[in-house]
């Protein structure tokens, strides 16, 4: 082309424009990169013809591979329950109080419990099942409803004192406010108090003892060591789900105290469920 | 260089140059957000959905103000894993009355779409009043405050009017009822027939287990719904989506 113009200095071509007399060489890109740009194009193309891209009047064009998210998922998750199905349907279908003689599934149902304590569990009864305040301890050997496997993993299925579930277990603890006068309460607060073996006040816990026996006793049993099927704390251990201190005990015969755990059967599935028990109870504590 | 000529008339013109910018934007435009509102599969039909309640959007407001989102994501990806993890991957109709939407993009916590029922009233408003008294290993902050900040609905009603501008599909008995539906969702005592029938699944509970209603009743009526709407017993997931 005759307006080519060439810089004098370099010998190379420039863009044409000129700044105030400021010109622009005008180098050609480095082959390479302008090929792999050519390539990248051709591969965008080819992508979009293979794969779900281009909108259309109805829905997106499929792609020729035939590729889907959903198809993807689904097929791992097959895959994988595919690969467990033995195990899975014997764990469903597993006797709990004969599970640990099963070795092979015994190993399954406590590893498998185990990773799905840690995703569901740890956030109330913490990521090593020791509890907090409220949330109760799965260490020890001191259970609320039961610790036995049946036990536990009907705890697990169906939850406690929740409303979605008809089967939850359930009792409630009235608060003694609103029924016992206030030396009443303290009265009781210091016999439950002697009950654990704590410093106490002698004759206030005497005087206690009565309202204890009135009011606390049906539940709680007259020596204080609790009730399973109530799901009524035994109360003359070390062991305190909201604090042995005596505001703490004065709080929860004045105001009762009302845990609720959600039902986990329909969430977990039957093998989840058992396998959640089995994890639970080989912790130590179980029965 | 008939063209390169013409491409230097483009750029002399200021006018030109935005008239026809702003003609290749519109192409980019129209190719990539157009089809999301006529294409059929974008949101697919699901059963279960509704708007969320006026405590529930007011939840939703402070989960906002808070900056939730910043930390936790609502957005279930479909992977094994995630799905092992939170439950089945979320859809498009799970989000369709959020304005915005709180996809988020990334998880220092863990993901919240499918939170409701998870946990206890009770256990929420332990979490946010000090996270560390039940996650030890947790590093969220505080948020006891929710607990002592009293709302009394004022602007609720103006709240679901908003949405149903943007297009949420509230109801005018909705609108009307705003202010009492609020109230009545956090007092199991109060006669809150009217507010289940109108939302479908709404929880009544004192949330936070005082007797007035503060912003941490509001937030866990929030969580407390997230992902519990859409009834997956009669859903299908289309592969083709």
């Amino acid at each position: 082309m005759a307006d080519k113009d060439i810089d004098e200095t370099s010998g190379i071509e420039t863009t044409g424009h000129d700044w105030d007399g400021i010109k622009e060489l005008n180098n050609p890109l480095p082959r390479w990169w302008l090929w792999c740009f050519y390539l990248t194009i051709i591969w965008g193309v080819g992508y979009t013809i293979a794969y779900p891209a281009w909108p259309m009047i109805t829905g997106a064009t499929s792609g020729l591979l035939g590729y889907s998210t959903r198809a993807e998922v689904a097929a791992e998750i097959a895959r994988f329950d595919e690969q467990n199905a033995s195990l899975e349907t014997a764990l469903a279908g597993a006797d709990l109080t004969t599970l640990a003689e099963n070795e092979e599934l015994y190993r399954y149902a406590v590893a498998g419990g185990a990773a799905v304590f840690r995703a569901q569990c740890s956030q109330c009864h913490g990521s090593g099942a020791a509890g907090a305040e409220g949330y109760p301890n799965l260490l020890d050997d001191d259970w609320l409803w039961g610790g036995d496997i049946e036990n536990i993993a009907y705890t697990i299925r169906h939850g406690i004192r929740n409303e979605t579930d008809f089967d939850a277990r359930w009792s409630e603890m009235p608060a003694f406010g609103d029924i016992l006068a206030r030396d009443e309460i303290d009265g009781v607060v210091q016999h439950v108090l002697a009950l654990a073996g704590q410093n106490h006040d002698a004759n206030m816990a005497a005087a206690g003892a009565e309202v204890f026996y009135d009011q606390c006793s049906a539940c709680h049993g007259e020596d204080g060591t609790g009730n399973r099927d109530l799901g009524a704390p035994n109360l003359t251990d070390a062991i305190w789900l909201y604090g042995s201190d005596i505001d703490s005990v004065t709080e929860t015969v004045r105001n009762a105290r009302f845990g609720i755990m959600p039902p986990w059967g329909e969430r977990l599935g039957e093998a989840d469920t058992k396998a959640v028990a089995a994890y639970v109870h080989q912790l130590g504590g179980g029965e | 260089m008939a063209f390169l000529d013409k491409h230097k008339m483009l750029e002399r013109s200021p006018t030109l140059l935005l008239v026809g910018s702003f003609l290749v934007v519109t192409v980019g435009g129209i190719v990539e957000i157009a089809p999301l509102f006529y294409l059929e599969n974008t949101i697919e039909k699901v059963e279960g959905m509704r708007p969320y309640s006026p405590l529930e959007l007011t939840g939703r407001d402070i989960y906002i103000r808070e900056g939730c989102y910043v930390c936790h994501s609502q957005m279930i990806r479909p992977m094994r894993d995630e799905v092992e993890r939170y439950g089945h991957y979320s859809l498009a109709a799970e989000s369709m009355y959020d304005h915005p939407h709180q996809w988020g993009s990334k998880r220092t916590g863990p993901d919240m779409a499918r939170v409701g029922g998870r946990y206890s009233d009770a256990w929420h408003v332990d979490h946010l009043k000090d996270p560390q008294s039940v996650v030890p290993e947790s590093i969220m902050p505080k948020y006891a405050f929710l607990a002592d900040t009293v709302i009394d609905g004022e602007y609720v009603q103006d709240l679901v009017e908003t949405h149903r501008f943007v297009g949420v599909p509230y109801t005018d008995e909705m609108v009307a009822q705003a202010s009492a539906d609020f109230t009545v969702q956090a007092d199991p005592d109060a006669d809150w027939d009217g507010l289940v029938e109108r939302y479908p699944g709404a929880v009544v509970s004192n949330f936070d287990g005082q007797p007035e209603l503060t912003e941490m009743d509001a937030l866990i009526a929030y969580l407390q719904m997230l992902g519990t709407l859409v009834d997956f017993s009669t859903f299908t997931p289309d592969a083709s989506r």
